[in-house]
């Protein structure tokens, strides 16, 4: 037989050479721009959030604009965490993480029996009401004024949280790769490509005999999960959690990203971060004010015409070179 | 001995439109049975119906003696009952084999491996590859489903339903759109099935009916008029009155010379 393709859905597993290119880059970055590793920090943590809404929505096809809730979740559960006195920062995300599936878990059941428009308005929805909850609830989240002065304790009793942030950039960085792993591990596997049938047809899938609501349950937990690490890692580098984190606004940065960069490839998630925010800071540089008008612009243009992104300009790019052409 | 499948009293309506009238009939384990009736008499409804797509109003469904009828439609193809459709519906953008091999993941309960790579699972490839070979889809593996011709996407919706290892398959009329030549292909790959699976095929071509059924169940608006042999039918009076009017009687009477 035939070796399988590599534009085959069946061999992502496969690892591509430029892969590692990705993840040589925050490296470079650790040296060559020591003074900016607050910003490359914050890239780090918005790459995995839009990473954990990439495995919901490009591979698990799950329309959501409340992604920010589990963000959220992850952010204050990190921070009421910190500063009620747990300062070890690994168990703080670890605890995020399940605290974002279990909450998952309970909503899946009703919320992944929609699709379309039905779907997008309850996720908001919930996402909306978490907000208002983390704002009456003063005494735990600190209301409008957020959670103020979350330290924690050097990483395996050696590492200090410096004010450099090499410690802060790395610890971002090792959550990223662990993660990435496990969902490029998730979205190659047998479970991977039947989320790919339901994407595609949902009918047809269950008549195949899978039940989809127990795959898209997994998908949406998963999801949930890599979104609070995200929102717990956010809160332990900055030290400051607001209501910001669970706002519709939040949701949507996460969207804009995996859009620009290229939504259903893992990848994308990787670009658009980087991208997206680095622009933003010059842009917010270059007029305070009006910086929402470039940002607007450059998503009009990549959306207009790019297919599949930055991402996708890469690839064609790259194929256009070497000649060799991927169907 | 419990029949494979056995459907009593089934009855459903649309509206004031009443698609299935008190269907009863039951298939034998290795039954062949064909399924024919004019346009409109109900058998896709009926297909649905079985395969628990659209919920009956009344009457049971019993696959080797255990009552279905409240099963979802994967519960019932992970039980056995699988049904193909008459237009094809499959996953577009797909390749052929990552087609067949969602099939067979499925059947195999590898869907719920979060952590080997797909194309790892040797097994699991190899045995799509084998039912792609049988239904001479070799040359067409990876292409994606939607560019392949509209009669091997009829050859695909079958090796899907082969790579579930049915104990009971619907064939929603599995010949449509496939060229001649392939027919033979089709019914080949039909023929080399178990044979104690029960087939239940609907089918308008009486050439292919005579081939495959030993069995034939007329079905008119939403009930069943006669079951019998092949022969039996094509001779019945009444099938040729209510069933097929007067132009379908010429050509029926044609094809019973050779019956």
């Amino acid at each position: 037989m035939k070796p399988l393709p590599r534009s085959s859905i069946l061999s992502r597993y496969r690892l591509r050479p430029a892969e590692l290119l990705f993840w040589v880059l925050p490296i470079l970055a650790l040296f060559l721009f020591p003074k900016w590793l607050a910003l490359g920090t914050l890239v780090l943590v918005f790459a995995l959030f839009a990473l954990s809404l990439d495995l919901l929505l490009g591979f698990a096809g799950i329309m959501s604009l409340g992604h920010a809730a589990f963000f959220g979740i992850g952010a204050y559960t990190a921070g009421i965490l910190a500063i009620g006195g747990w300062n070890e920062a690994i168990s703080g995300v670890l605890a995020a993480a399940l605290l974002c599936g279990a909450g998952a878990g309970i909503i899946a059941p009703f919320l992944l029996r929609l699709t379309g428009l039905p779907l997008i308005m309850v996720t908001v929805g919930v996402a909306s009401i978490l907000f208002e909850v983390a704002n009456k609830a003063t005494w735990l989240t600190g209301g409008d004024d957020g959670l103020y002065g979350i330290r924690m304790r050097p990483l395996f009793g050696f590492f200090a949280w410096s004010i450099s942030g090499e410690t802060k950039f790395l610890y971002a960085f090792a959550w990223l790769l662990i993660s990435f792993v496990i969902i490029r591990r998730m979205v190659s596997s047998p479970f991977g490509i039947a989320l790919q049938g339901i994407r595609e047809n949902t009918a047809r899938m269950r008549l195949i005999g899978n039940s989809v609501i127990p795959h898209l349950s997994i998908a949406f937990i998963a999801s949930a999960m890599f979104a609070g690490i995200a929102g717990a890692v956010w809160a332990q580098t900055g030290g400051f959690v607001g209501l910001g984190v669970l706002s519709l606004d939040t949701s949507i940065d996460a969207l804009v990203m995996l859009v620009l960069g290229g939504l259903g490839s893992l990848y994308g998630a990787l670009i658009g971060a980087p991208v997206y925010l680095i622009f933003k800071h010059f842009a917010q540089q270059w007029n305070p004010f009006y910086w929402m008008f470039l940002v607007g612009t450059m998503l009009v243009v990549v959306v207009r015409f790019t297919r599949g992104g930055i991402l996708g300009v890469l690839k064609a790019t790259s194929e256009r070179v070497t000649g060799h052409k991927k169907s | 001995m419990t029949a494979a499948l056995e459907i009593q009293g089934l009855n459903k309506s649309f509206g004031a439109i009443q698609v299935a009238r008190d269907i009863t009939l039951s298939l034998e384990e290795g039954a062949r049975r064909a399924l024919i009736g004019p346009n409109g008499a109900g058998k896709t409804t009926f297909v649905s119906l079985l395969s628990g797509v659209v919920r009956p109003d009344s009457g049971r469904v019993l696959l080797f003696g255990q009552d279905i009828t409240s099963d979802s439609a994967s519960v019932r193809t992970k039980k056995g009952l699988v049904r193909t459709f008459q237009v094809s519906n499959l996953f577009g953008k797909l390749s052929v084999l990552e087609n067949v091999f969602l099939a067979v993941s499925e059947r195999s309960n590898a869907s719920f491996d979060l952590w080997t790579g797909a194309g790892k699972k040797r097994e699991l490839i190899d045995k799509a590859e084998h039912l792609i070979e049988q239904l001479r889809l070799t040359d067409n593996i990876h292409d994606p489903v939607s560019q392949i011709a509209y009669g091997r996407q009829r050859l695909v919706e079958i090796a899907l339903a082969l790579a579930l290892e049915p104990r009971v398959l619907l064939l929603d009329e599995p010949a449509a759109g496939i060229p001649h030549s392939e027919t033979d292909v089709l019914l080949e790959a039909v023929y080399s099935l178990p044979t104690n699976i029960a087939i239940l095929m609907i089918e308008h071509d009486m050439q292919v009916v005579r081939r495959f059924a030993s069995e034939v169940t007329v079905l008119v608006g939403g009930a069943v008029l006669m079951t019998g042999t092949p022969k039996d039918v094509m001779v019945s009076e009444q099938v040729r009155e209510v069933y097929l009017g007067h132009a379908g009687a010429n050509r029926f009477s044609s094809e019973t010379l050779h019956a």
